[in-house]
């Protein structure tokens, strides 16, 4: 018995729950899905690690339009 | 024997076009941490794309197109470094002895200087983003683009999915994916800790 939700799901509401996404709802059926499945235990376990390091990695990034400035730099330096 | 030497030649060959989306946020994260200014260290990645266009006739293919370009990037900051100390005129050392005997031996001293061991942390974080950006390199360009904007700059389903035309399931497949393979490629090294 896997209370009608897909394995599928489960991972998607756990994937939503990482961006604090997922409804009140949702992380009910996920939580008991999660009593039930083994397999989305694991995965669960391990997004949620994942998270931690990503928080902690906390890895910057230039912004497209930033990005875009670069590229149209190296662009004419190309064409010359 | 000409044909096996074009060969050769075309893999040795740079693609300077996808350098910014490739790489620019990994030298990015290489550099701010080294510099600490945000405009300064665009300066300098642009500085690095420019001189890599200037040289890459040296390119020999032992390396990875990323590498070489680091090694550049190494050159830019260390540059930056030196015409920073210039300005400045010499640069100051400072190295408190205890020269006079009478002054003691404070157990106080001799404690673990606080500030070391963030400076260690700083660089393993570094490490680690570092390890995470080039984990992104293996997968489709566009889903680790997807990715970044929402995990890194968190930016919100809705703005992402109209920009790139995508419905939001679309979107979660595409951050279920990354976050697969990047939990895998990340595994030996850094899940264990």
């Amino acid at each position: 018995m896997k209370i009608n939700l897909p394995c599928t799901d489960a991972n998607t509401i756990c994937d939503k729950a990482q961006y604090e996404e997922a409804s009140f709802w949702e992380k009910i059926k996920l939580h008991l899905h999660l009593f039930l499945c083994r397999a989305c235990r694991k995965y669960t376990s391990q997004n949620q690690k994942l998270t931690e390091i990503l928080n902690k990695a906390q890895v910057k990034t230039i912004s497209q339009a930033e990005k875009l400035k670069l590229k149209e730099r190296l662009q004419s330096e190309l064409n010359k | 024997m000409k044909d096996l030497d074009a060969i050769a030649m075309s893999s040795k060959l740079l693609q300077p076009e996808l350098w910014v989306d490739r790489y620019s946020d990994y030298l990015y994260n290489y550099t701010i941490v080294r510099v600490n200014d945000h405009d300064l260290a665009q300066d300098i990645i642009s500085d690095t794309f420019l001189a890599g266009l200037k040289s890459k006739d040296n390119f020999k293919g032992e390396s990875t197109e990323r590498t070489w370009l680091i090694a550049i990037l190494k050159r830019k900051i260390i540059d930056y470094y030196r015409k920073s100390n210039s300005k400045k005129g010499k640069a100051e050392v400072r190295i408190q002895f205890n020269e006079d005997e009478n002054e003691g031996d404070w157990l106080e001293e001799r404690v673990m200087d606080q500030s070391d061991k963030t400076a260690q942390e700083v660089m393993e974080n570094e490490e680690l983003g570092l390890a995470i950006l080039s984990c992104l390199d293996s997968i489709n360009e566009k889903h680790a683009t997807i990715f970044k904007m929402k995990t890194m700059d968190e930016i919100d389903t809705e703005t992402i999915c109209n920009e790139f035309n995508i419905t939001p399931s679309n979107l979660w497949v595409i951050i279920h994916r990354a976050r697969t393979a990047l939990a895998e490629c990340l595994e030996s090294n850094w899940f264990k800790k």
